[in-house]
């Protein structure tokens, strides 16, 4: 977890000697590449070991059973013209383990979150160009409900967006932050990508050729 | 000539546990470097304050402990948690247990958080407290906070300003009526009382530090 945390304050300091024309960007990447194929590499090690024994098909079995389980959106009545669905943790998290042979890239964003919108472009055109390869964008917004209305429906539809939108309206930050991933101290921009084999969490911003290169680890 | 076959299938795969295992102890140090955990001993600092004064831990001479609160003028859940840091201030700033504020951004990155919009908003919601720029952003990075607002509770004792707890303010960022665990005044009341604080750590959504 705090590796990831090293990289993502890395990034924000390389940003910032970025701007002052101290370093250049690859000082960043290169830092966090290696970081993290030596984190594939520990990870291929344990899925190697699943493969091998009969538990793999127990766990498999277990997240159908999740993901079969029916999505019900959070009644709220001052807000139920919101254009996208609203879920709290327990109605998101099936989304984050479905087992049916795609590959998802989960998006934790905001309107009001400056590098989320910054990146935002390249999820669109990595969805626009995988969605035919088994690849799903899920943008989950963490705006507050007083800017469901005035900010994220707007920004939705001027930017035409065509992932799918939903919001996560729930407030017990500390209880479902973990079960995100134990790595997400809970800044954002912050990104989950996974299949029914891998699975890889990023608290950090993308670039376009940043996010390819991510995805294909996973699509084959 | 079988039986060596199997000796040196079985010696490659220990090197192959070995250097997996290292790999993984060497992850670990190198975690203990990025900010502090609890129990660490945090370091003092000297920043300016909207008043223009510079600002340090050691200036608080009858504190028994510090909130340090990383926190911005921009970020909507920093803006959301205000009133309840007023709060905090008020009462327990009494007691010995001081709010510091620090605001990590650039100026550059992030003009609304620039100096003078700090100023603006320590007079206009009448802050009781030091409302700190980190400017050159060297202090952040060493407390190891990644967003606003994040707490650092510290307790003075002999050996330094020991971290207590770290983590949100409480459980419910978008309605202080609805919350059911005040995690910092817990932590706070702990300490005072010289219980075992719990939890020590909490996550919560924040705005990145840029």
């Amino acid at each position: 977890m705090y590796d990831d945390l090293w990289c993502f304050t890395k990034y924000l300091i390389d940003k910032f000697l970025l701007k002052t024309g101290k370093v250049n960007y690859e000082c960043y990447f290169s830092a966090c590449k290696s970081m993290i194929m030596n984190k594939l590499l520990i990870f291929g090690f344990v899925i190697t070991i699943f493969f091998s024994c009969s538990e793999k098909k127990k766990e498999d079995k277990e997240l159908a059973e999740t993901a079969d389980q029916e999505v019900i959106a959070k009644e709220n009545n001052t807000t139920t013209d919101v254009k996208f669905p609203i879920y709290d943790f327990d109605g998101l998290e099936p989304m984050l383990h479905k087992d049916d042979g795609k590959t998802y890239i989960i998006n934790f964003w905001a309107t009001w979150c400056k590098p989320c919108i910054e990146e935002m472009p390249y999820f669109e055109r990595v969805y626009a160009e995988q969605k035919d390869n088994n690849v799903e964008v899920i943008l989950v917004s963490l705006d507050m409900p007083n800017m469901w209305k005035t900010q994220l429906e707007p920004y939705v539809e001027n930017k035409e967006i065509q992932s799918k939108v939903v919001i996560l309206d729930d407030p017990k930050q500390n209880d479902w932050i973990s079960k995100v991933s134990e790595k997400w101290g809970g800044a954002i921009p912050a990104t989950l990508i996974y299949n029914k084999d891998n699975r890889t969490f990023y608290e950090r911003g993308f670039t376009y050729e940043e996010l390819n290169k991510e995805l294909n680890k996973f699509i084959k | 000539m079988k039986k060596t076959k199997i000796l040196g299938w079985s010696a490659l795969l220990l090197i192959f546990v070995a250097a997996f295992a290292m790999g993984f102890t060497a992850a670990t140090e190198h975690n203990l470097e990025d900010g502090y955990e609890v129990g660490d001993v945090a370091a003092d600092f000297s920043l300016k304050n909207v008043d223009g004064t510079m600002v340090s831990l050691s200036d608080f001479d009858s504190a028994k402990g510090f909130l340090v609160i990383f926190t911005c003028n921009t970020c909507p859940y920093a803006q959301a948690y205000e009133d309840r840091i007023i709060a905090l201030d008020a009462n327990y700033k009494q007691q010995g247990v001081p709010i510091i504020a620090i605001n990590p951004n650039d100026p550059s990155a992030k003009p609304g958080d620039s100096f003078a919009k700090m100023k603006e908003r320590a007079i206009n919601k009448g802050f009781s407290f030091p409302y700190l720029i980190d400017e050159g952003q060297n202090i952040y990075p060493q407390y190891g906070a990644t967003r606003t607002p994040q707490v650092f509770l510290l307790e003075k004792t002999a050996k330094g300003n020991v971290v207590k707890y770290i983590g949100a303010i409480d459980d419910n960022y978008q309605d202080a009526s609805q919350v059911d665990e005040k995690f910092v005044e817990n932590a706070v009341d702990a300490m005072l009382a010289g219980n075992e604080i719990n939890p020590k750590t909490t996550k919560a959504i924040g705005c990145g530090i840029k």
